[in-house]
């Protein structure tokens, strides 16, 4: 397995692609920082284009990669590996290369320029989004056969994480404003790793105004300790179940 | 060597593969032919542990593949279409599968000598031409000295001094008693290896002879006319007949 999480990595960091995400993600980091003035502010900015950029390269990277490598995939697994084995190793490799392009482009220049909690916990809500959305890619990858069938149900789950979602969330809040709302709201919550992640930064960052409802709700109800605990939780969940359901599916797929 | 039992595999209502019985002996050279979409790489594919049949079992050497993995390693393996990681080189290729394959200490390296893979030893794969990386899956299918070789239209692409070099070693590892299966749609490479003749059609087995037997039912010299016979459906008539 670690052999092949090695050349995955060797080939991918080779990659013309997560060359490039690393700079402009560098270029961003490092513009938003310089500028001066509020460090709060900068974090803020990173923040959003984090929670846009990450997932959307992530997923559709990982997808594509997946799907590029099949053939490869096949002739090692007509080697003497186990599926699992296989599909796991990839996995990492993939998500391995991407998390080191976030730490080159996001973490280093926040290193360089601010020290602050929060900004850790933003490195680390990014990291766990690009976990998170590779999973999801692998899953994407061992349900579809087709590769443009796979590319563009992709792009739907990226959407609908990250913009269609909290329109359905605007939508049922305003629907149901008449009625006790707030737990089930957190639940709903529970099931967006993209507002997840923001809550994670939010709760760090103390700055109410941009927390807005959700991020309120979870302050309110759980305070901002357990509420950070209980966010990591869920996207640890949101990590593990699509590698292992992947993992199941693939076991008997037809290459 | 290998048995197969019954074995039947459909995509959705295609039927690939319906009720396939087989057996291969060491020593044995086996053509599998058929026309487009008859089964062949259903059939390789489900040996191989690649495609999940529906019913039916594998053994190789004894032992049913449905549980196991480790018989992959008595197989080596040259697909239709080599795609590979697109940075990596020739070098690392190969290293990363002598790596992957701790178990095998023995290695083959003729074939990348003979097909003079060292002078492209560093260029990254996406630089490399079809009948390149096709030599690269040759090489690799006969690295770890295997038992059974499986090789899907090994020829395709290659220059045809490449593909008397790949023939010369089919057949030397054939005499040297190893079990063969080769597919190709070329029927004159196969003229000088093939021991027995396997014809599949819309996912049935409709024969399995030696060349020797089908050359003298049909009177024919050439494999190629052989097969020309077969496909226009006379020959499973007077073989069913005897």
């Amino acid at each position: 397995m670690k052999t092949i999480i090695k050349y995955v990595l060797l080939d991918l960091l080779k990659n013309k692609t997560v060359i490039v995400y690393t700079i402009i993600l560098a270029a961003i980091s490092i513009s938003v920082l310089a500028a001066g003035g509020n460090t709060t502010k900068g974090l803020l900015s990173i923040l959003n284009i984090t929670l846009l950029f990450v997932p959307i390269i992530s997923m559709l990277f990982s997808t594509i990669y997946f799907f590029n490598s099949v053939e490869f995939t096949e002739l090692l697994l007509a080697q003497p590996i186990r599926r699992k084995t296989m599909l796991l190793a990839e996995y990492s490799g993939v998500a391995f290369a991407l998390c080191i392009a976030y730490l080159i482009g996001v973490g280093v220049p926040i290193y360089l320029f601010s020290y602050e909690a929060a900004a850790f916990t933003l490195i680390l809500s990014g990291l766990l989004l690009t976990l998170i959305f590779s999973a999801l890619a692998l899953l994407t990858f061992v349900l579809f056969r087709d590769k443009t069938k796979g590319i563009g149900a992709a792009i739907i789950i990226t959407l609908f994480f990250t913009l269609l979602f909290d329109g359905l969330l605007l939508s049922f809040i305003f629907s149901f404003s008449d009625y006790p709302i707030d737990e089930p709201l957190l639940g709903i919550i529970s099931l967006n790793p993209v507002d997840l992640a923001r809550i994670l930064v939010l709760l760090k960052l103390d700055v109410a105004v941009m927390m807005g409802y959700s991020g309120a709700l979870f302050k309110k109800f759980l305070g901002s300790a357990t509420g950070s605990i209980y966010t990591m939780l869920c996207m640890f969940f949101w990590i593990i179940i699509p590698v292992l359901a992947s993992a199941k599916v693939f076991n008997k797929k037809d290459l | 060597m290998i048995s197969i039992e019954h074995l039947t595999k459909s995509y959705r209502k295609f039927k690939a593969l319906d009720d396939i019985n087989l057996s291969f002996e060491c020593g044995q050279a086996i053509s599998l032919l058929g026309p487009n979409g008859s089964g062949k790489t259903t059939l390789i594919k489900s040996i191989l542990g690649l495609a999940i049949p529906e019913s039916g079992t594998i053994r190789i050497n004894g032992i049913k593949i449905s549980k196991d993995w480790e018989y992959r390693s008595q197989i080596g393996y040259m697909p239709q279409i080599g795609r590979y990681p697109e940075n990596m080189t020739i070098a690392q290729v190969i290293k990363m599968l002598k790596e992957i394959r701790k178990d095998s200490q023995k290695y083959d390296e003729e074939m990348i000598e003979r097909f003079g893979l060292s002078q492209h030893w560093n260029k990254t794969m996406s630089s490399l031409s079809g009948g390149t990386r096709q030599k690269v899956s040759a090489c690799l299918a006969f690295l770890f000295c295997p038992d059974i070789f499986i090789m899907d239209e090994p020829t395709a692409g290659l220059d045809p001094l490449s593909s008397e070099i790949l023939k010369e070693k089919i057949a030397k590892e054939c005499a040297n008693g190893k079990l063969i299966l080769i597919t190709s749609h070329v029927l004159s490479d196969l003229e000088d290896i093939a021991s027995h003749v396997v014809y599949l059609q819309d996912g049935k087995l409709k024969l399995y002879n030696t060349v020797e037997e089908l050359k003298y039912l049909t009177g024919e010299e050439k494999l190629n006319k052989v097969i020309a016979s077969i496909m226009q459906n006379e020959l499973p008539k007077k073989v069913a007949a005897i």
